[in-house]
Parts: structure tokens; sequence; C-alpha cells
């Protein structure tokens, strides 16, 4: 059984934190310390399991963002790393390039989604069609509240915009230049908001293939 | 698609985020977060009365503040009344909040459960699985007890939803996971088994796990599952690729599903009926053949999905251990992978393999791939691959490749992590050890062990060298010879001098023979080690010493000169001091034969369970290990075992128990004068001289009395086995024996403090002649002034007195004054001594300081001499708030985010001295992966610095 999930950036943030054991809030922000650093000390070639405590943890790095799983003794790690692929791709498929940003703005819907895939640290549904339809069905719920009580949508839109345009201009000028240097740009990727980069596209994180 | 037109976005959520995101500093973030607590807080209490969107709106933004690190005590009211709004969107947060921030209180909970009770009563399937992801996600006793009984109903009903069945079915896994006492089996386990029957795929996925989870409890009941799980398996394994839809990922078929199914079935022993067995059997051999396949996806999903399966199928194989065919492929199929170029391939077949090393069936096959995996612990670039393939070959070890094995453990060793250093250096003793069959081969690897990485051979494995040498007359000469030949190199490390003393203090004799290896050389060359030893190590070469006494009559004159020596009898440490006065003693006024007695060689040791072993099992949890025990039972069986008996036999009969014993003997600091009073008593012979078994240092004071003209300034051990507890606290037990107890409180101001010491008599006689008094040596004198008021003569039986010290500090100071207790017990005189623990960390106050004015000081203090660092291994387990309390226990103030890494800590204080006042600036870093800490101070005055590193350094 899975134990926890956490989603961390490269700079540390804890961005989704999913508890499937009763632990106490100390406890949890002391695994969660202790963890993020192990695991973004580790090389990119390394590979993704290790054991800590009397666990073992599976982790993947998206992009700007570290997926990281704990589980017991007797799980498999292979398939640990898929139920984050998959987790991966539901939201990719949900907000459409995820990135870390989207989880950021709507951690909510983040956790909702992963109600849906995982439940008791178990996987519930692994057919990706069946947890987007369970989430489109109540997003169409939502829409129909959205529609009696007038909420403000679109501002919020707006106020994304504005921090995301210079750098996406930046960005199409280093991929320009990307032939000349590939570490360069990789350096300047995360001179810009890495938070932007979409998370499927960098995946792997490590295994190249 | 823009992520924000999905849903109702809530925008005052989306600004609030941006606000956060936008704060420079987290004095920023606190700030922005604090108002808005207080704005929600306003809007909570507020007269009028809110709509369900901005409740919504508020409970989402606390959570985010909760979910950032930052801890909220309000709004559960708020998030419980979401609960039974008609709004999904609504609703849903409102359970998420309560998923999240779970709280005991039972007014709250009620609600809670009133609000569950409530979706799952209204058929509407979303609402039903909100409530039941809730369920599962809180998961509380509460919540057992209220619903435990009703979702096995609705998991078995005939018309509840597909997907609502899938949560059910996990939300009571997890209550029977955390209260199993509260699910009640009944006629729904039956029909919870068909749900492995059922058309839809994620229903059975979700009811594998349960019923695995039921299954590993109670099997008998489940047994029906078998049958029905490996047809499904079968039907899974044999699919085209597509014929799952969905489920199928990355062109391997429902790998999740099977994975899950591979797992129930290794609840149970192979099936005994043979038709089933076939069939089992047929799934595993058409999931190892697929392995062979070439791949349908250049994809790593691909090969991760399918590799999970397979390795799935292989735990299966080994947990069953029947099959010695699928064993074997198994092991080749691993030996593939070994060579994979996928690290994470790699590293899962040395894990895989570890547990294929103890079957009988696998254990020849396994050793087939011993060089490749020589070769992975050499050329594995991840310290973690390198790790499995130590444990593997620690696995894979038998006597017939023992010697390869440990010589290629060895030479590792000298380039390996540190991390793992002393895992691998218990490992290599355990094996060298274990499959030792002449005991010179095992001689020489320890002393390599000692040779290549002494610093992390720890006390276990050079006790347990000498046991097994004392144990063993006919390695003996060998041992002596070979540590004599070792200690001729230049520089070697402090515990290889240690098992040198020790061995030639007890063997010497053997080689003295030779010329070459004469006593007096053989003395010498200890004594040219003696200077560059710690305390304890001299203090062993001491015991060395008056044994040569014993053993050579002919350098007797020139040990004596060397006891006799001022570097000996007036050594600043009580514990060198007093052996040296007693053995120039012992050796000038006993005779030949009491000398031959007392100093008799050691007797064998009794047998005990490896100490090594319970090190490292306790430092890998027993789990982990694969124990070599057991392994051994069945590999190779009989064979091996008789002949390990037959050795045993020929020298010693407990001689392999024996070696594998524990009840450490600890080289204690007692007293050699009650070691040497307590051993006349008992037993004629002086075995104990090298202090080997420690034992309380009560006893009767006999010996004393005879030295006690020569030695009365050294006649009693001062005792400070306390004193270090006392750096970071002012109360406790400071000294007991069978007598007397001596307790602590103390409390200081600035430059002054006060003691207060309770004396408890603990027997039920008069402690008569009852005087303490506190000395200070010359120069601690000028730097404390400490004032004791009188006491009482007598200490009534079972009764406490107490005594006030009052205490001035007039300037820094280094030593601690000592506590002298006398008194009559019957009949005898006592002495007791301790050594007070007023240290100079004690005169603190703290100082509060912000980052800026932390680091200008920091960078004051900045000279050379002003700043003292010290890097040492953890000898506590690193636990952050253990560590903060005893920061706080020192006696400055713990600054909170100065240091730019959050682990480190960084402290402030000042010092009163009746003269001067010198600051204090201290930084701890600690270093979880290689257990180390790196401390540095910084204050005015370097001895200062000095001092209190010395003091808090040991701590850890």
């Amino acid at each position: 059984m899975m134990q926890f999930m956490l989603l961390f950036s490269r700079q540390g943030k804890l961005r989704l934190q999913k508890w499937y054991v009763p632990l106490s809030d100390k406890e949890k922000k002391k695994i969660t310390r202790e963890l993020v650093q192990t695991v973004l000390a580790r090389k990119p070639k390394m590979c993704s399991f290790l054991e800590w405590r009397d666990l073992k943890i599976v982790y993947k790095r998206y992009a700007s963002l570290y997926f990281c799983c704990a589980i017991e003794d007797q799980d498999n790690e292979l398939i640990t790393l898929e139920i984050i692929h998959r987790y991966v791709e539901l939201l990719d498929k949900y907000f459409g390039s995820v990135c870390e940003l989207d989880i950021i703005f709507n951690f909510e819907k983040a956790y909702f989604i992963l109600d849906e895939f995982l439940l008791g640290g178990e996987a519930q549904e692994t057919s990706k069609k069946n947890v987007l339809k369970a989430i489109e069905q109540a997003d169409l719920l939502q829409e129909l509240c959205a529609f009696l009580s007038p909420s403000p949508v679109m501002s919020t839109l707006m106020c994304l915009c504005t921090d995301w345009l210079p750098s996406l201009l930046l960005l199409l000028l280093l991929l320009l230049l990307s032939t000349l240097h590939a570490e360069l740009l990789s350096a300047w990727h995360l001179f810009l908001c890495p938070e932007h980069l979409t998370l499927s596209l960098f995946g792997g994180g490590g295994q190249s293939t | 698609m823009p992520a924000v037109s999905k849903g109702d976005g809530m925008r005052g959520l989306a600004v609030f985020i941006s606000d956060i995101r936008n704060c420079k500093s987290k004095e920023a973030e606190i700030k922005r977060i604090n108002k808005e607590l207080a704005n929600i807080r306003s809007k909570f209490k507020g007269d009028k009365a809110l709509d369900g969107y901005s409740k919504k709106k508020y409970v989402c933004k606390l959570l985010f503040i909760f979910l950032l690190g930052h801890d909220i005590d309000f709004g559960h009211m708020e998030a419980v009344n979401l609960l039974s709004s008609n709004k999904y969107t609504e609703k849903q947060i409102g359970y998420l909040f309560i998923s999240v921030l779970v709280n005991s209180n039972s007014d709250l909970i009620r609600l809670i459960n009133n609000a569950i009770k409530n979706d799952l009563a209204s058929r509407n399937p979303t609402f039903m699985n909100l409530a039941l992801h809730c369920i599962a996600n809180v998961g509380s006793r509460e919540m057992a007890e209220a619903f435990a009984s009703d979702i096995p109903n609705i998991l078995v009903a005939g018309d509840t939803m597909d997907s609502v069945k899938q949560s059910a079915a996990l939300c009571l896994l997890r209550l029977n996971r955390t209260s199993p006492d509260l699910v009640p089996m009944g006629e729904w386990t039956a029909r919870v088994v068909h749900l492995l029957n059922d058309q839809h795929l994620g229903v059975v996925t979700a009811a594998t796990s349960l019923i695995t989870t039921l299954a590993q409890k109670n099997p008998d009941d489940f047994k029906t599952a078998i049958v029905l799980a490996v047809a499904r398996l079968s039907r899974i394994v044999t699919s085209a690729s597509i014929d799952l839809q969905d489920y199928t990922y990355y062109f391997v078929a429902a790998p999740w599903l099977s994975v899950k199914l591979f797992r129930l079935l290794q609840c149970y022993p192979p099936p005994e009926d043979g038709a089933l067995r076939s069939r089992l059997t047929e799934c595993l051999e058409t999931v190892l053949n697929k392995a062979q396949e070439p791949p349908k996806s250049k994809k790593v999903q691909h090969s991760n999905a399918k590799n999970a399966v397979l390795f799935e199928a292989i735990s299966l194989i080994i947990h069953h251990d029947s099959e010695p065919t699928l064993l074997v492929r198994a092991c080749n199929q691993l030996g593939q992978f070994l060579q994979h170029r996928e690290t994470n391939l790699r590293y899962l077949a040395l894990e895989s393999m570890c547990t294929l090393a103890s079957s009988e069936f696998s254990h020849e096959a396994v050793k087939t791939h011993m060089e490749t995996v020589i070769n992975a612990l050499k050329t594995e670039r991840d310290v973690s691959v390198r790790q499995r393939a130590v444990d593997l070959l620690y696995a894979m070890c038998d006597r017939s490749n023992a010697k390869q094995i440990v010589a290629e453990m060895l030479s590792y060793l000298e380039t390996a992590d540190y991390s793992i250093r002393e895992e691998i250096v218990l490992k290599v003793a355990i094996l060298a050890e274990k499959y030792a069959v002449d005991y010179t081969w095992y001689v020489d690897t320890i002393l390599n062990l000692i040779r290549i990485a002494g610093d992390y051979v720890s006390e276990e494995v050079w006790y347990r060298v000498i046991q097994i040498v004392i144990n063993r007359d006919d390695v003996q000469g060998y041992a002596a010879k070979t540590v004599f030949e070792a200690l001729q190199a230049p520089a070697c490390h402090e515990n290889l001098v240690k098992v040198g003393g020790y061995i030639l203090g007890e063997f010497g004799n053997l080689i003295a023979g030779d010329p070459r290896s004469s006593p007096l050389v053989q003395f010498n060359l200890l004594h040219s080690k003696f200077h560059l030893c710690s305390v304890p190590t001299r203090a062993l070469l001491l015991s060395a010493y008056i044994k040569f006494i014993n053993l050579f009559p002919e350098v007797k004159a020139t040990i004596q000169d060397v006891l006799r020596s001022d570097s000996q009898l007036r050594n600043s440490d009580v514990e060198l001091q007093q052996r040296a006065v007693e053995y120039l003693r012992l050796s000038c006024i006993a005779s030949t034969d009491i000398l031959a007695t007392v100093l008799e060689e050691m007797p064998p040791f009794p047998e005990r369970e490896s100490s090594i072993l319970a090190k490292l099992k306790k430092k890998k949890g027993q789990s982990a290990l694969p124990d070599i025990d057991d392994s051994r039972r069945n590999v190779n069986g009989s064979t091996e075992h008789s002949e390990i008996t037959d050795t045993t036999n020929k020298s010693s009969p407990s001689l392999l128990k024996d070696l594998l014993a524990t009840n450490r003997p600890r080289p204690s600091s007692f007293s050699p004068i009650m070691h040497f009073a307590r051993t006349m008593d008992s037993t004629p012979s002086f075995t104990d001289m090298l202090s080997l078994s420690s034992a309380p240092t009560a006893g009767a004071s006999l010996l004393v009395d005879v030295f006690s003209d020569s030695s009365t300034l050294t006649s009693v051990d001062v005792s400070e086995e306390h004193f270090p507890r006392f750096v970071c606290k002012n109360n406790g037990v400071i000294y007991e024996n069978q007598l007397l107890q001596i307790g602590l409180k103390s409390e200081y101001r600035q430059n002054l403090g006060r003691m207060y010491i309770f004396y408890g008599n603990k027997t039920s006689t008069q402690l008569l002649s009852f005087t303490t008094s506190v000395t200070t040596n010359d120069v601690l004198k000028t730097q404390l002034n400490v004032h004791a008021k009188a006491v009482d003569t007598i200490v009534e039986g079972g009764a406490q007195v107490q005594q006030i010290l009052n205490i001035e500090c007039l300037s820094d100071f280094k030593d601690a004054p000592v506590l002298g207790i006398q008194f009559r017990y019957g009949g005898t005189l006592q002495n007791i001594a301790v050594k007070l623990p007023v240290m100079l960390n004690k005169f603190f106050q703290t100082t509060e300081m912000t980052s800026q004015e932390f680091f200008q000081r920091w960078k004051q203090l900045g000279a050379p001499q002003q700043e003292v660092q010290k890097i040492f291994k953890a000898n506590h387990p690193m636990d952050t708030d253990v560590t903060k309390a005893k920061i706080l226990g020192f006696g400055v103030a713990l600054l909170d985010g100065v240091d730019p890494n959050p682990a480190n800590f960084v402290g402030a204080g000042v010092i009163h001295t009746k003269n001067t006042q010198v600051g204090c600036l201290l930084r701890l870093e600690p270093n979880t992966q290689a257990q180390m800490y790196r401390l540095t101070l910084r204050t005015s005055r370097e001895p200062v610095s000095q001092r209190l590193c010395e003091l808090l350094s040991d701590q850890f």
C-alpha cells in the first residue's frame, strides 16, 4: 500500500501532499523535509528507488516537479513508477499540457483527480477514460452551479497571462539559440520560472527514452 | 486549454495565491497570510450571513494556507456547513477540507458523520463517492464505528453503480487497516470474492486490493479467491494487447490488476489442485516468455509495466519455492537484468536475487552471477545500487565462495561511500567469522578491516576478534605474530593498537622466543604507540604492561620505570593515574605467585550470540536483512551444517555458537581497584584485568586499604559517568551506587548559580560520619567560587538530606569542581568523588537577534583563533526536535530563519562572568546522509570557543 505521495519543486517547495496513513502534522513536516532533501540531492542518472527508514521511496522528475511516493516493503516499485506516470497523464489530459502552475493555482483539482485515481493508498481506477469521465461529470455539476450563482471567472486568466507572457517570449528566443549549447539552455530553464514548463515534455527524470 | 476555465474559478483565491507567490521573503509571506487570516476570521464572525460561494472561497483559502505549512485553528465549522450544501462544488470543497484537516473534535465528528450519512443515503452516485472518499481519506475510529457496518452492504448490493463499488471496496480496506475490530465479517465476505469475476475491470482492481488485505488476516475465509484469481490472471496474460481497451497500458494488458492478483496469490501456498496448479504455472511461464519477446513499444512506460508484472510473478515463484524450473528461469531472467542498461532494472534485479539466494533450488544458480555482481560493486555509479550489490553478495555467500567475496568486499571498502562503510565492515566481519575454516584467515581479514577502514570498525568488531582468539588456542600464536607485524607500520589505527595491546598482553609469550620479537622489542613497540593514543587505549596498554610484568620478569624494571614516570603517576586523567599507581604497587609488593594468579590468562568467553550480527540487524531492521542462519538452513542444508559441526567438535564444542555471541563486554572506565576488589572477592584469579566485563561500581573496597598509604591522592575514582548528561540540563541523578544516590537541582542567573544536592541513603541503616567537601584545583580556584553549606553528619536509613552550594563564576573556566563524600557504612569507610556538572555554558543568557544582526556579528568574530569548528559523527539518532531541545538546554537562543539552509541550527547567547561578558554564536549543520555534524562556534575568546565546542559536541 502506498503510504503517502508528495509533489515538490526543484526548489523544495511542496506542491501536493497526500497521506494514506495517520500521522501527526509534526511528523508529516519532518518526513517531508527529510525526503525533499534526500531526493533533491540525488543526481539525474541515479535509479528511481531508494530505501528510506523501513519504506521504499519511488520518485520521478517531470520538468520542474518531483513526484515521490513511499510504498511498503512488499509493494512493487515499477508499477508505482507507472502510477506516477498515469497521474501525470491524467493531469496533462485534464489541464491540457499541465505545468507546475496549474497544480499551484488549481490544487483542489489536483486532489480531486488523485482521489478518483487512488484511494486508501491503492489504485481505484486505472482507466484514464473512466477517471476523466468522473472528473468531467463533477465539473459539469460545477458549471451548472457557476451559471446559477454569478461568479467571476475570466479575470483569473488575465492575471495569469501577465506573468506568463514575458517568459514565454524568452523561451522562444532561447529555443532558437538552443542548437548552440544544450547545457546552456537547461541552465536558462531554471533561471526562467521553471513552473511554466510542461511536465510531460521533459518527463522521464533521467530515463531518456 | 488554460486550466482556470475548467469548473468555476475562484478569483479571490487565485489573487491570493498570486500574492503569496510574489512575496519576496518569508516574513512578507507570513504578513500576507496573517492579513488574510484576519480577514477570513472577521468574515466568518461577521453578522452578515455568508453565501455558499464566499464560504467555499474562504474555506479553500484556509486550506491553501494550511497546505503551505501554517497552522489553522478555525474554519472547521464553516467547512462542515459546506458538506450539507446541495451545490456539488461547495460540498466537494467541504469534503476536501475535512479530509486534509481532520480534527478529532467530537462535536464536529458527529456533524461530519451526519452529513456523510445523508450523502451515502442519497442514492446520488457522485455524492456517495464524495462521502466514501472522505471516509477513506480520514479513516478515523469514529468513522469506522459509524460506517463500518453499512459499507459492506453498499459494496455487494446488486444495484450499486460500478464507481461506487470501487470507492466502497477501498474505503472498507482503509477501515479494515485502521480499525479491523470494527469491520464485521459475515455473509458479505463470500460475495465480495465474486467481485473478482466482475465485468468491470475497475471494480476487479479495487476489489483485489480489498481481498488481499482481508486474506492476509483470514486466509481460510477467502480460499475461494485462488481459483477466481488464477482464472482472471490467465485471461489477462493470454489476451491480445488491445482486448482490454482502456485497461491496456502502453501495450501491456491491465498491469495494475495483474500485479495485484499476483500479490493476492502470495497470501497462499501453491494450489494443491493439480489442474489449478498447472494453469497457474502456465500463467507464470507466459509472463516469463513475454519477457523474452521484443518490446512492442520503445517507451519506458511499456517496459516498466511489463517488468512490473514480471517482477511480481517472480515474487510469487520465490514465495511458492516449489518449482525448480521456474526458480531457475526466474534467476536467469534476473541475471539478464543485472546487465541491463536501465539502472532501475539492475537495482530491482539485485534486490530480487537476494531473496532468490535463500532458496535451496536457486542458490547455486544465483551464485553463477557472482562475477557480475562483483562488477556492479565496482562500476555502478549510484550508491543505492552498490548497496544492493553488497546485500546480494552477503546473501549468496557460502563456504565455497566466502574467501573471494570477502576479498572483494574488502577491496571495495577502500573506496566505498562513507554512508555504507560501517555496514560493510559488519558484514565482512560476520562472513569472515561464519565461514572461517582456518582462523588465521579470519585474523588476517579482521586486521585488514581495521587497516582499511579503522574508523568504521565499531567496538563490537574488535571485541569479537579478541573473544575468538581467546577462545581458540590454535590461533593465538598466529594472532600474536600477525598483530606484532601489523604494529610495525609507522602509522596504524588506534583500533589496531587496542587489539595489539590486548593480544600481546595475553599471548606475547608465544612469540617471545624469536629474538626479533623479544619481550623488550614487543614492549618498546607497544609503548611507541602509547603517546598517540586516546585515554581508553592508554588505559588498556597500561593493563597490557602489567600483564607483561607477569609474562616476562626480565622487562619488569623497564616497565616499572615507565609506570613510575611523572607522565603516568601524575597524569591528569584519573583513570590512567590510578592504573599506574595500582599496577606499580602491585608489581612491587606482590610475590611472583600472586602476580601469576592475579594476572592469569583470560579464561574462554561464555557462549553468546554474535554482537556483530545483533548490531547489523539493529542497523538494517530485521526484515531488510536476509538472515544468514535461516538461509543456510535451507540452502545446501545438511552437508554444510554437518561440516560446521565437525570442525566445531574437533576443537571446542561450542565454537560456532560462541563465535556468533553477544552480550558485549565493554571496556569500562571503572576503577580497576573496584574490579580487583570484586574479583578477589569472588574468584581467586585476577582475570578481569582489562576490564572486559563491566559491573556496577559497587563492591567492597577490600584492596583500597592495601594501597591506602601510598595512594591517598588517587584512592577514589572520580565519577564522571553522568557528567555529560548535565551539559544540556540542570536536574537529575548524578551518581548512584548500592548505598547512596545523589541528585541535583540547579539554577543559574547571569554569573551566579545555586545547586541543591540531595543525598539519598538507599540502605536501611545509618550512614555515619557523613562529610562532604567541594574541591577545586588551583587554576579553577581563581575562576570559580564555590561555597558549600554544611550538611548533617548522620544520614538515617532511607532518608534524604539536602545541601546547598552557591557558585560564582569569576572568569571563563574549563575544569569542574569535585564533590568528595566520606561516610562510614557497616564499619568501613566509604569514599566517593563526583565531578559536579558546573560548566561554562551554565552561565549563558540567551540573545535573540535578526538574521542581519547575526551575520554582522558573525563577520566581526572572523579571526581564526575566535572560531572553533568540529566535525563529528552522530552518536544518537539525528532528530531535529531533540537537537533543538539540546541546543536550548545548552543555554543559547535558537534563531529561526537565520541560516539559509533550514536544516541547520543557529544559536546565540552571552556568557556572564564576574569580570567580563563573552558573546557567543554557534551553528550546527547536520548531514543526515553521512550521519555527521559540523559544529562551528565563534566567540571573542579562544578558550571559551574551545570549551563550549567540547561540551556541546559530545551531546549529539
